[in-house]
């Protein structure tokens, strides 16, 4: 049996199984999280179905010619010390392998990058947001305050209420405005494909456009203390009157704590209490 | 191959170590510079330290009288501590006496032929230097690992807790903290100090001292770090991010001491191991010569050099944040959330390669030995190495994807972090060039070297998911990632860790293992890998954060199934744990000079190897893996040892 055989034969059982293999992957990428609840928690699912359809040839091309080799290739007699052939390269398939993988590599930051620009992908980009969704401009703002533990919500649009409940209506751009009191905490609302760090003293942006009305949980996803894993909520996305409702009983029911409040900003410092000369 | 390397033992130097040991009483012998005298002089160190810290006031400082915790005393007793350790063991002797006129010498190396006894105290033999560090960085690995179960314990039920939010995430920094510190030196320390003067033929290290002291110094460090159970634990995870760190108990103190201690010791590690490397070749053994896991050690030791200073500066700005209320990372007074986190990542993301370049030497150094051909595209493998060094100084944002800084430089390291794969596939293509067509022997240690194969395709694969930013939304800070980085770690340098103590393990202790343990351990390890690891990707896309204390009650049966492979996982390192205790202690069979039939020049040399690894320097004519070449068939038959 000569080389090209070998070869040849890594070769059918790769495409064979990558042709096999590949579309199960794919379909079954659709169905995991975080789900297509609004655009950006659908671009993510996508991405990983992308991602998943492409690693999974790569994959097994290291793996069937891993498993065929140590089949073909493995000492048959125990106690002989026989040696190889003293291959040392082989500029064509360097070569080779340099170009693919380098097509691959390029492809998908190529890839990465359009669909990240294209609507923002559901992370915090700080206060100068660079991937825009064309009409961001008319964006619902909902501040998400942090804390140590717990998750606030302020919506300058609608005097600047405070709520500890989140509700956003469906079919709506929203612009996430993260940012914390203390420490550094991550907001994610997980069905709605939105995850970005609340930093104190930084006005962190994500955008995300609903959808239909669903429930999503919420949950600080950065390490900030004893009940970080006890800082999680549900909210909900709702029909558009359904907001209107909700948000005018919040803001009656705040009334008397909104005026209390400092006035809506970007960010907010608290006194730094015992520290500084 | 070392062509005049001479295999007849060192007579002359075992006379006169056999000379020089007097018997004296057990109690004579422990007066001295030792581990004894060490202990002693650290407590007193810290007492000092400590009366000194309470003795600075001020009334800007009066952060004290509010809560009784006073950070300029514990972090002035770690400091003195480990000061008095060192002059216990008898570091300072030396620059003292060189300081007063005296000639340099190498006593250290030469007169402390006492045994076991060498093991105890400052000792510049190479090889002794890298026992110490197997044994030490093991405990530490074991106490590690301990954690790792009490974590998983605490997972089993979102509501019924073993140990509770506070003791949990100690737990888990602790663990993380003692993995990604101790173990980022556990194949240079123990390996690359024992193999590197073989493998390039000198006699000893550039700087033998400094050897032993990164060795003391991690040991140092390992026990400041357990003594934050004293203080209440830290509550940052192995990051320590600030200002969280800042606002943390005594405990913190800890943090900062050890991980201060970890980053002098990989830096001096690193320097050495350059500085030995570039300068102390044998005659002919020219850079195209070196073993490749030479070449990984010169990677992984240009990062350690470059990479640690970050961290400590991070770490001595977080010092002064806690200890003098400076404000360097408290927004509002001046600071910046986002300044621990950039300088933690320019040491951590590159800290990541130092923990997986090793495994990278180890498997193609390893492979060509079981497979007996030469290493395919050595020249393409010395790239890659060296690649993912450069590379990975240019990536660490990616871990502040979604944190609002840079936003738009994420395409730029979008595209670096996914550059780095092109290296890494390098070394993936040198190993899949050097297996086939060979004589493929599954060998304990090959075994390991194959399931390296598997994990780091899986974890190189998952990171192609962190790295790409929409992906990343998702995945960053959940269990995906945690599966991400344990497929690289531990799978990637734990497993060739393993790969590397099976097959020099014998070489360097003189004893042989028992495969039958050695077999039961690698699949037992590998399939509980995998039933562990495997489901927390599966977890993290289904919304689970890192480091909860709670889940949502649906995700209960598959992390019961994580935690009980987890304890699989545990039993196989009790497997390998009898197995070294046995093998080594009790039965104690002598290994041969060269089981392997390997051809690399640490096996030409007698087991156990003499105290100054050579007679004469060698002359090295050839490249370090002729296998398959006909002129050179005559070492394979009879082990080495005799003629060469």
């Amino acid at each position: 049996m000569n080389e090209v055989n070998h070869f040849r034969r890594v070769v059918v059982i790769w495409l064979v199984s990558s042709v096999i293999l590949t579309p199960i992957v794919v379909l079954a990428a659709q169905g995991i999280p975080p789900g297509d609840g609004t655009v950006q928690a659908a671009g993510q699912t996508t991405d990983n179905g992308v991602l998943l359809g492409l690693s999974t040839p790569v994959a097994l091309a290291v793996v069937v010619f891993f498993i065929y080799s140590l089949i073909a290739f493995r000492e048959r007699d125990a106690a002989a010390v026989l040696d190889g052939p003293p291959v040392r390269g082989h500029a064509g398939v360097q070569l080779w392998w340099i170009v693919t993988t380098t097509t691959i590599v390029l492809f998908l930051a190529g890839y990465g990058t359009v669909r990240m620009l294209s609507d923002g992908a559901g992370g915090g980009q700080g206060p100068n947001p660079i991937a825009k969704p064309t009409s961001s401009a008319a964006a619902l703002p909902v501040q998400v305050i942090a804390q140590q533990w717990k998750f606030t919500f302020r919506f300058p649009t609608y005097g600047g209420v405070e709520t500890n409940h989140l509700e956003i209506p469906a079919n709506r751009l929203i612009a996430f405005h993260v940012t914390s009191l203390d420490v550094i905490h991550s907001f994610w609302a997980y069905q709605l494909g939105v995850k970005a760090d609340a930093n104190p003293g930084v006005d962190n942006i994500a955008y995300v456009q609903t959808k239909n009305p669903l429930t999503f949980n919420i949950h600080c996803a950065e390490l900030c203390g004893v009940w970080h894993g006890y800082m999680f909520d549900t909210g909900a996305v709702v029909s558009g009157p359904q907001f209107a409702s909700w948000i005018a009983q919040q803001r009656a029911r705040f009334a008397p704590a909104t005026k209390l409040l400092p006035p809506y900003a970007k960010q907010y410092f608290p006194d730094p209490q015992h520290r500084g000369g | 191959m070392p062509s005049s390397t001479s295999q007849t033992p060192n007579t002359e130097v075992d006379e006169l170590v056999a000379v020089s040991t007097p018997q004296r009483p057990i109690w004579q012998r422990l007066i001295g510079f030792n581990l004894v005298t060490a202990v002693v002089l650290a407590i007193v160190g810290w007492l000092i330290g400590y009366w000194i810290g309470g003795r600075i006031h001020a009334p800007s400082l009066d952060f004290f009288a509010d809560n009784g915790q006073n950070d300029i005393s514990i972090l002035l007793g770690y400091l003195l501590g480990v000061i008095g350790f060192m002059i216990g063991m008898g570091f300072a002797n030396y620059p003292i006496r060189r300081m007063l006129g005296h000639p340099p010498t190498l006593a250290e190396h030469e007169s402390e032929g006492e045994g076991l006894a060498r093991y105890f105290r400052l000792c510049t033999d190479h090889k002794v230097v890298g026992l110490q560090y197997v044994v030490g960085i093991g405990f530490f690995f074991f106490i590690g690992g301990l954690n790792a179960m009490f974590i998983r314990t605490e997972l089993l039920n979102p509501n019924n807790h073993a140990f509770g939010p506070n003791q949990y995430l100690t737990l888990v920094g602790l663990h993380g903290t003692m993995m990604m510190g101790m173990m980022t030196s556990v194949i240079l320390g123990p390996f690359a100090n024992w193999l590197v003067p073989l493998m390039i033929g000198c006699r000893r290290m550039a700087f033998p001292r400094i050897e032993a002291f990164t060795f003391w110094l991690l040991m140092a460090a390992g026990i400041v770090l357990l003594t934050t159970l004293f203080f209440g634990g830290f509550q940052t995870g192995w990051t320590g991010y600030q200002p969280l760190g800042g606002q943390g108990t005594a405990g913190y103190d800890a943090y900062i001491g050890f991980f201060a201690l970890v980053g002098l010791s990989m830096c001096l590690l690193g320097l050495n191991l350059l500085v030995t490397i570039i300068t102390m070749r044998a005659p002919g053994m020219t850079w195209s010569r070196l073993p490749i896991f030479v070449w990984s050690v010169l990677a992984t030791a240009t990062l350690m050099l470059l990479a640690s200073p970050m961290l400590l500066a991070a770490l001595l700005m977080g010092a002064f944040d806690r200890a003098v209320q400076t404000g360097f990372y408290v927004p509002g007074i001046g600071g910046s959330a986002y300044l621990w986190q950039n300088l933690f990542w320019v040491f951590g993301h590159p800290e990541v390669y130092i923990v997986a370049l090793p495994g990278f030497g180890i498997v193609l150094e390893l492979l060509p030995v079981f497979t007996r051909k030469p290493l395919w595209g050595y020249r393409l493998a010395v790239a890659g190495m060296l690649g993912v060094t450069l590379l990975s100084f240019f990536v660490w944002q990616h871990h502040l994807f979604v944190s609002g800084i840079n936003a738009d430089l994420r395409p730029f390291y979008m595209l670096s972090t996914e550059l780095i794969s092109l290296p890494t596939g390098f070394i993936f293509l040198c190993a899949m060039g050097t297996i086939w067509r060979g004589r493929i022997r599954f060998t304990v240690p090959m075994l390991f070297c194959l399931a390296w194969v598997f994990n780091f395709l899986i974890g190189g694969i998952s990171g192609v998911f962190l790295s790409d930013v929409p992906s990343d939304v998702t995945t960053h800070g959940s269990f995906f990632s945690m599966a991400h980085f344990h497929y690289t770690i531990m799978g990637g340098l734990v497993f060739t860790l393993f790969a590397a103590i099976y097959y020099w393990g014998p070489k360097m202790t003189g004893f042989k293992f028992n495969e039958r343990l050695a077999k039961i351990h690698f699949w037992s390890l590998f399939i509980a890998f995998n039933s562990t690891f495997g489901p927390l990707f599966a977890l993290g896309l289904m919304g689970m954060p890192r480091r909860v204390v709670t889940y949502p009650t649906n995700l209960q049966a598959l992390n019961d199934w994580v935690s009980v492979s987890a304890y699989v996982i545990g039993l196989s390192m009790l497997v390998f744990l009898v197995n070294l205790v046995w093998s080594q202690l009790f039965v104690r069979e002598p290994a041969e000079a060269n089981p392997w039939n390997s051809k690399s020049a640490e096996w030409q040399l007698p087991t156990p190897v003499p105290v100054h690894d050579f007679d004469r320097i060698p002359v090295f004519d050839g490249d370090p893996y002729p296998y398959g070449v006909p002129q050179v068939t005559a070492p394979v038959v009879a082990p080495a040892g005799g003629t060469a």
